[in-house]
């Protein structure tokens, strides 16, 4: 029977046993069906590697230098565009955080901004910073500073008042304030802002390298679709999501301790 | 009447007042020859530009394409998504199981795959559709769990002490209690969708308003490509701006 005020049901009980079972379960299936599909002759065998393949190609990608020279190239690019993103976000946001009347006047700015389709402003980073990393830095960052001045002015409305007030009882200058109450004080916000700022940032710098690029993972992407090697594309494109979601999952363990 | 609404709405005349400050100052530094006018076009250069962009480059039937593409997937997404979330609401060890993957579905960069789906679904607006459709999915599947399994447990205890049926329950409780928050997850998701349209049909060169601007910045056409962007800007804002009204008007006590 369901419980009083729930109308889920409850034959099996969620016990992570039962979760890590189904988990499992689901996943096993997933691949059986895809294994299936590979060898049923339905598809292309190219469109539908069998599982073989992509891992042999996964490995390959593993011990290939030239993987882990896109992939460097592509952190950097990532790590910078999220450096100066970071930078100007974090000001921004608490500026906008602090002052009522500029919060006003432009946050909805930044508000609105922040989720159109920033990819459409690649030809304009190509003009201003160049075919190379520039670009793809200047982009990534533009993505990130949105997701980040957001989460710090929201964050900076958040901070207790007690605790600004015990600053200024203190005396505390504009930088003992800023590094002393306002930034431990807005740690989880600034990193959640920073984690959704990276993810944006990695995604942008990696479709600006598809689009125009002599390097990087996205040139790589690019480069194994114009062979048309299956098994290498699948490998590679479940490398990048690894690499993004374990990032993801890095910052958000930090913002949640 | 107006000193009033001047006095009201000082700050946002302030940010317009700024935006404006700074497009004549980009004007007077491009025509004074600081700036390069074959990096950054005179912004009146662009104001002129739109009326061409308008009517020779058809940026509204464009904008229909992506409509178009935007209805579909969008569409798709709520109708395969609000299902499986209610499917997953209905068990504990599903939803427990499912959750965390859908949450990292829905953080993944899909649109990184587009070779892939290029490879799948051909050259077409399908490719465009089922990557915007595939984005789209994880938010509305997610709040729709979290809709259904934040109904107030006394309404549900109200419908069992009218002896409704499982039917009814859902449609007269579940439903519409969850709706607020399942049009969040609708307004995410769109957001999502909207994102990956434009997005691919910029990298592709395809379809609506994001090849446009692929057309016009190969072309080197720059008051035409800022124009472009511009007008892109403005139709995803007021976009969300609608998409904000709804779901306020759905959420009236927020």
């Amino acid at each position: 029977m369901a419980a009083a005020g729930s109308l889920t049901s409850s034959s099996i009980p969620a016990t992570p046993r039962n979760v890590l079972a189904l988990r499992l379960a689901v996943a096993v299936f997933v691949l059986c069906v895809w294994e299936g599909l590979s060898r049923s002759g339905l598809f292309y065998g190219e469109v539908v590697p069998s599982l073989l393949a992509i891992f042999v190609s996964m490995g390959k990608l593993l011990i290939d230098p030239i993987f882990w020279r896109n992939l460097q190239v592509t952190m950097v690019e990532t790590v910078a565009s999220l450096a100066i993103g970071a930078g100007f976000g974090i000001t921004v946001g608490i500026v906008l955080g602090a002052n009522r009347f500029l919060m006003r006047a432009f946050e909805p700015v930044v508000y609105y901004l922040s989720p159109t389709p920033r990819i459409i402003l690649f030809p304009v980073m190509i003009m201003w910073f160049g075919v190379g990393p520039g670009s793809k830095i200047a982009l990534g960052a533009l993505s990130a500073f949105f997701a980040i001045a957001l989460s710090t002015a929201a964050g900076m409305r958040q901070i207790d008042p007690i605790l600004i007030r015990v600053g200024r009882s203190f005396r505390a200058n504009i930088w003992q304030m800023a590094f002393k109450i306002y930034l431990p004080a807005m740690r989880v916000p600034i990193l959640n802002g920073i984690r959704l700022g990276m993810g944006t940032a990695i995604i942008t710098v990696l479709l600006g390298e598809t689009k125009l690029s002599n390097q990087g993972l996205g040139y790589m992407i690019m480069q194994i679709y114009t062979r048309f090697d299956m098994p290498g594309l699948y490998a590679l494109l479940i490398l990048v999501f690894v690499i993004a979601g374990g990032v993801n999952a890095l910052i958000g363990h930090f913002a949640c301790d | 009447m107006a000193e009033a609404f001047l006095r009201r709405h000082t700050p946002e005349l302030f940010g317009l007042a700024t935006l404006l400050v700074c497009v004549l100052g980009f004007e007077a530094l491009i025509r004074g020859g600081v700036v390069n006018r074959y990096i950054i076009p005179p912004p009146s250069d662009i104001l002129l530009a739109f009326e061409r962009v308008i009517v020779e480059e058809n940026i509204l039937a464009r904008c229909r394409d992506t409509a178009f593409e935007m209805l579909v997937a969008g569409g798709a997404s709520v109708l395969v998504g609000v299902p499986i979330g209610v499917l997953l609401y209905r068990s504990a060890l599903w939803r427990r199981a499912m959750e965390d993957w859908i949450g990292a579905l829905a953080a993944a960069p899909i649109v990184l795959a587009f070779p892939l789906f290029l490879v799948l679904f051909g050259r077409s607006p399908k490719t465009i559709i089922v990557m915007g459709f595939v984005h789209g999915l994880a938010p509305i599947i997610l709040k729709t769990v979290e809709g259904l399994a934040s109904t107030r447990p006394v309404l549900i205890n109200v419908g069992r002490s009218l002896k409704m049926t499982q039917s009814q329950m859902f449609w007269k409780i579940l439903l519409p209690s969850a709706m607020p928050i399942i049009f969040t997850g609708i307004r995410l998701s769109w957001t999502f969708v909207l994102i990956t349209i434009v997005g691919i049909e910029y990298l592709i060169n395809l379809g609506g308003v994001g090849q446009l601007i692929n057309e016009l910045a190969e072309r080197y056409d720059l008051p035409g490509t800022y124009a472009g962007i511009c007008f892109v800007i403005l139709v995803s804002v007021l976009f969300f701006l609608a998409l904000e009204r709804v779901e306020s008007w759905l959420q009236p006590g927020r």
